[in-house]
């Protein structure tokens, strides 16, 4: 067998002074890295399998364990850097395409981090969200374009206009769409129940639903996609809303990707797929070619759930996203969600993932400008996603213009997640992105649930306070407030382009 | 009285409930220490039992009918009148395994300390909660108050 | 409410621990041909055998009286039952009323009539007195060699003491193989050479015929089949009889025990017997029978408690069982460990050699014998699995490992027993 030249991205370093040869890291790392010397009566490792997800490090009872990125040095190239080369010696070995899970992992500017936030002093007092009411709740959907009211007689006005239907979100956070099938069950439960403990919304994703989650459907957005996984009507009228998925940031231009390995038998029953077989979503929906065809769509899933459920159409951040954007709203949709670069994934081709789509900060702002200029942008609520991170990410995204962001990866991060990017393989170390039996219970849904809520609960409390800083009380102040925004470290083009002032000015 | 609840769908055999109910049970109380010196005679009261992707910490049950206690004739096998927790005096058992004979989740041990005497788990008497159930990463073992 | 339990062994401690966890208010009153100390006659054979001191005789400490509210007769023979009048009368002349009656006065021990029963150095192995004398014996320097004569459970474990005090021990037992309602012929085969190694003598089809007295000891005995023994203790390990007269003498129903029903209670009303005096329903033959081992007592003495105070408690039935070691090797009897024949499934896993043998009898689908010797861990799972008459006909390869564990039962059963009782999930 030829050599090959890959070589380990990781080194495991273990204090044999501290470890007691106890095998947990044995019986817990799904790459076999660790093994037990009978002869010698240690334990000790084989590095090339590690991919640096960190479950030994923290069940080991003696902290016995560090994980370090391979010191291996190549002779200094800025441009053929180590990482560049190894994955040419991974294609040669291969013919394939370099696959990665989760988000863009390049340094492209992250936007962000170069806006500030204000802050009320003097002439427009702070407000101390301890003391004083926070208003975060949110409505996602169409706005009419005029309120009639009627009076009743008794000094009462009773509201004519009819309302499109609503989502009301206690937060202004939501889960992102992230499939059965790309995630485990128990993953899923976690987001549901985390979803209904907090007051807001988790969506499907590719996969359909599960059965025994039809319990959360009032808290549940159903997508559907290219690939029509697990969409049939009963999936439909149990949800609080329907998404229509067009693209995600991690991949724009191409469909959704489920290797055989994770289509078990629950999820190929829960996709209406043969079990073993990959799932592969067609790049574009087969029965959608024009935004007049989006139309047709959004309105037949109107029309199969009698208008009471909001239509959203999901897409990702590209150069021309404000006309796109535009004209999902033209074609009815009640709510645009746009997915930016560094949205995560369960498999994408890594060169895609890197190297397609814009940042959402970037396309958040054209779009909201857009559709004020058009004057249409109450006929749907923004939502924003693609890494956002924090609560400082949130609170940008709205005062941006977003209506709501969409969180995932950080939903991950918190159930357990270090980001090995291996997503694909199946063998999440820490049962999230695996069907495997004996992984998938590694992710208890009481600990995921509790984790969840924890991080919403605690972001909650920090976007209340920057709020209460800025003088705000209510989302709905913050909301398309550039005002509160400087940059810092952008030029002109990007700071025009992001409709905010410099810092100092 | 509070027992452990076993939830077998959340035991991800990782055996550390073994791990901390061997120190809990050691003299140095120190993991390194027990491990180094004290592994020969030193004992888990739980045990992992595992087939394939099911496994699950079995330990005494503490029943409200334990057929040890009927079987020990030594008086050793007692419930503790403070706790309620059925325990093994050890200073009083004359390794007769009746209750290993009777013990309908062979959760009773020979034990390794040499002594020819029984071991079973003891609820941790001394601590806010059992070992097992403290250190149990995935809350497979939770200790809750069963009447 | 007043309740009168005559003995004080492990009947009558289940049946008090029984009465007070439900009720504080009954008079409970001891009546006992003993002393005050409760102590336990399993333990006898490990006093002797100079693992334990007397210390650790003792089964309840002294203070479970008081703590326990309950009045005291020692030394009182009670010799007959009025059960119109709901009296007992005793040897020194007393009349004792009772509500209700709890005979726990076990078995006593079976002695073959001869001459020479009266020498020193001749004694049963039942009671703390009997290993008192044999201990002082042995402690005087009086014993070199010892006959027992009695291959069963009794003959076995007074025979391995005395091996572990030094003494030269000849083991003579009427039927053709030692432990012959415990164990099968491979079984047996194995304890008798475990004792033959350690230097005992095992005589089997053979009993003792007469005692030859040396002065005013015994010098020796002669066997059945003319063989002459020398010995200077001579200890009878037979059995126990049920003492059923005081019962049978009173109009209760005895057959070779007191006859009982679920609720421990015998042919009238108020009067129940629990332990070695019992005989109550086995489970695993399905029909009433003395069996008298120490859980089976405890275990009644606690239904015929919960009974007198007014509680519904019905007794699932006993299991023949028993645990005991011979020269460090542990051997386990449980049910019908040796059954063989029509109607029976016998599977079995054995090393003679290395002390090793696992026997399972199942009857129909069901287990209902098991012989370990050697690797007796987790037997109890056994014993769950008999009583609770689970059907294991797809476990049987699995049953028969030596890693038993619970995964190798049905899973219905397994997760009742981790469930563990009274616990919902």
């Amino acid at each position: 067998m030829a050599l090959s030249l890959s070589t380990a991205a990781f080194i495991l370093e273990r204090d044999q002074s501290q470890c007691i040869a106890c095998q947990v890291c044995v019986r817990q790392c799904a790459n076999d890295v660790h093994y037990y010397d009978e002869d010698d009566g240690v334990v000790r490792s084989n590095p090339a399998a590690c991919v640096g997800c960190h479950r030994c490090v923290t069940l080991c009872p003696t902290q016995a364990l560090v994980v370090r990125t391979n010191p291996l040095e190549f002779r200094p190239h800025a441009n053929w850097t180590a990482a560049t080369l190894q994955s040419i010696y991974k294609q040669a070995e291969t013919g394939g395409m370099l696959l990665s899970g989760m988000g863009c992992d390049q340094p492209h500017r992250i936007y962000w981090d170069h806006m500030l936030l204000n802050a009320s002093q003097v002439t427009n007092p702070s407000i101390d969200p301890l003391r004083e009411p926070m208003e975060l709740k949110t409505f996602l959907g169409a706005r009419p374009d005029s309120l009639a009211f009627e009076a009743d007689g008794d000094g009462e006005y009773d509201l004519r206009t009819e309302l499109t239907p609503q989502l009301e979100l206690d937060i202004p956070i939501m889960f992102s769409a992230m499939s059965y099938g790309s995630i485990s069950y128990n993953a899923c439960r976690s987001l549901a129940r985390a979803a209904k403990q907090m007051g807001t919304y988790y969506n499907t994703g590719e996969g359909g639903l599960h059965p025994d989650l039809y319990e959360y459907g009032p808290v549940t957005i159903a997508q559907v996609a290219s690939g029509r996984f697990g969409v049939h009507l009963d999936y439909l009228r149990t949800a609080a809303a329907i998404e229509i998925k067009i693209g995600q940031g991690a991949k724009p231009g191409i469909g959704g990707h489920l290797p055989g390995e994770k289509v078990t038998r629950e999820v190929s029953r829960t996709r209406m797929i043969p079990e073993g077989t990959d799932a592969l979503s067609p790049a574009p929906h087969h029965d959608i070619y024009s935004i007049e065809d989006l139309r047709q769509l959004i309105f037949a899933l109107k029309e199969a759930t009698h208008y009471r459920k909001p239509v959203s159409v999901k897409v990702a951040a590209v150069h021309n996203i404000a006309p796109i954007a535009s004209g999902i709203v033209r074609a009815g949709a009640d709510i645009v969600a746009i997915d930016g670069l560094r949205g995560g994934t369960g498999a994408a081709p890594t060169v895609i993932r890197n190297n397609v789509g814009i940042p959402i900060e970037l396309a958040l702002a054209a779009v909201d400008q857009r559709l004020r200029e058009e004057g249409i942008r109450h006929r749907a609520s923004i939502v924003a996603a693609g890494s956002i991170r924090n609560s400082a990410d949130v609170v940008k995204a709205i005062a941006l213009g977003a209506d709501a962001v969409y969180v995932a990866t950080s939903a991950l991060v918190a159930m357990g997640c270090h980001l090995c990017q291996r997503c694909y393989t199946g063998k999440c170390n820490w049962g999230i992105a695996t069907q495997d039996p004996y992984l998938t219970k590694r992710l208890n849904p009481n600990i995921g649930e509790r984790r969840l809520t924890n991080l919403l609960r605690a972001w909650s409390l920090e976007i209340k306070e920057m709020m209460g800083g800025m003088g705000i009380n209510a989302v709905e102040s913050l909301r398309g407030n550039r005002d509160h925004l400087r940059g810092v470290g952008l030029n002109q083009v990007e700071l025009d382009a992001l409709g905010i002032r410099a810092a100092g000015t | 009285m509070k027992r452990i609840v076993i939830h077998e769908e959340y035991c991800i055999a990782c055996r550390l409930c073994e791990v901390h109910c061997l120190v809990a049970h050691s003299s140095s109380r120190d993991i390194v220490k027990a491990y180094r010196h004290e592994r020969d005679t030193i004992m888990s009261r739980v045990v992992v039992e595992e087939s394939g992707p099911l496994s699950f910490a079995m330990q005494c049950r503490q029943c409200e009918d334990p057929r040890c206690l009927e079987a020990c004739p030594s008086g050793a096998m007692h419930r503790d009148p403070r706790t309620g927790a059925i325990t093994c005096d050890e200073s009083r058992c004359v390794g007769c395994w009746m209750c290993i004979m009777v013990c309908p989740a062979g959760a009773v041990q020979q034990s390794t300390s040499g002594h020819r005497i029984a071991s079973k788990c003891d609820l941790c008497q001394d601590a806010d909660m059992p070992a097992c159930v403290a250190h149990c990463p995935n809350e497979a073992l939770t200790y809750e108050e069963v009447s | 409410m007043k309740i009168t339990i005559v003995g004080n062994s492990a009947a009558a401690v289940g049946a008090i621990e029984a009465i007070r966890e439900l009720d504080q208010e009954a008079t409970i009153q001891v009546v006992t041909a003993e002393g005050p100390a409760i102590y336990s006659r399993p333990l006898i054979s490990h006093y002797v055998g100079g693992e334990i001191d007397e210390g650790h005789l003792a089964y309840r400490p002294p203070t479970f009286y008081e703590t326990h509210q309950v009045e005291t007769l020692f030394d009182e023979v009670v010799t007959a039952i009025d059960a119109q009048a709901h009296t007992v009368a005793t040897a020194k002349g007393r009349t004792l009323d009772y509500d209700k009656l709890l005979l726990a006065i076990g078995g006593s021990p079976i002695v073959p009539p001869m001459a020479g029963l009266d020498l020193a150095g001749v004694t049963t192995f039942a009671t703390w007195a009997d290993a008192a004398a044999i201990d002082h014996e042995i402690d005087a320097g009086h014993v070199s060699q010892a006959v027992v004569v009695g291959g069963g459970m009794i003959g076995i474990k007074a025979t391995d003491a005395l091996l572990k005090r030094g003494v030269q021990v000849t083991m003579v037992e009427l039927a053709p193989r030692i432990l012959i309602r415990a164990l099968d012929e491979l079984g047996a085969e194995m304890m008798t050479d475990l004792f033959e190694r350690a230097g005992v003598r095992v005589l089997t089809e053979n009993t003792v015929a007469e005692i030859i007295p040396d002065g005013e000891r015994i010098g020796g005995v002669v066997l059945k089949d003319g063989q002459r023994l020398d010995c200077d203790l001579l200890v009878f390990g037979i059995g126990v009889r049920p003492n059923v007269a005081l019962a049978r003498d009173a109009g209760v129903k005895v057959d070779r025990g007191v006859v009982v029903d679920r609720a421990m209670r015998t042919s009238d009303p108020d009067i129940y017997a629990a332990g070695d005096v019992a005989e109550a329903y086995d489970l695993v033959v399905d029909l009433n029978r003395t069996v008298a081992i120490w859980p089976n007592a405890y275990r009644q003495g606690a239904i015929a408690g919960a009974q007198m105070v007014g509680q519904p408690r019905q007794d699932q039935g006993g299991i023949a069982m028993n645990a005991i070691e011979v020269a460090g090797v542990p051997c386990v009897a449980i049910g019908e460990g040796n059954a063989e024949g029509d109607g029976y499934t016998v599977m079995t896993r054995a090393q003679p050699e290395r002390h090793q043998y696992r026997r399972l009898v199942l009857e129909g689908n069901r287990l209902v014998g098991v012989i370990l010797v050697g690797n007796i861990s987790r037997a109890g799972i056994y014993t769950g699995l008999i009583r609770h008459r689970v059907d294991v006909s797809a476990h049987r390869d699995s049953l028969l490992s030596d890693r038993l564990s619970l995964l190798s039962v049905p899973e219905d059963y397994r997760k009742h027993v981790v469930r563990g009782q009274g616990i919902e999930v």
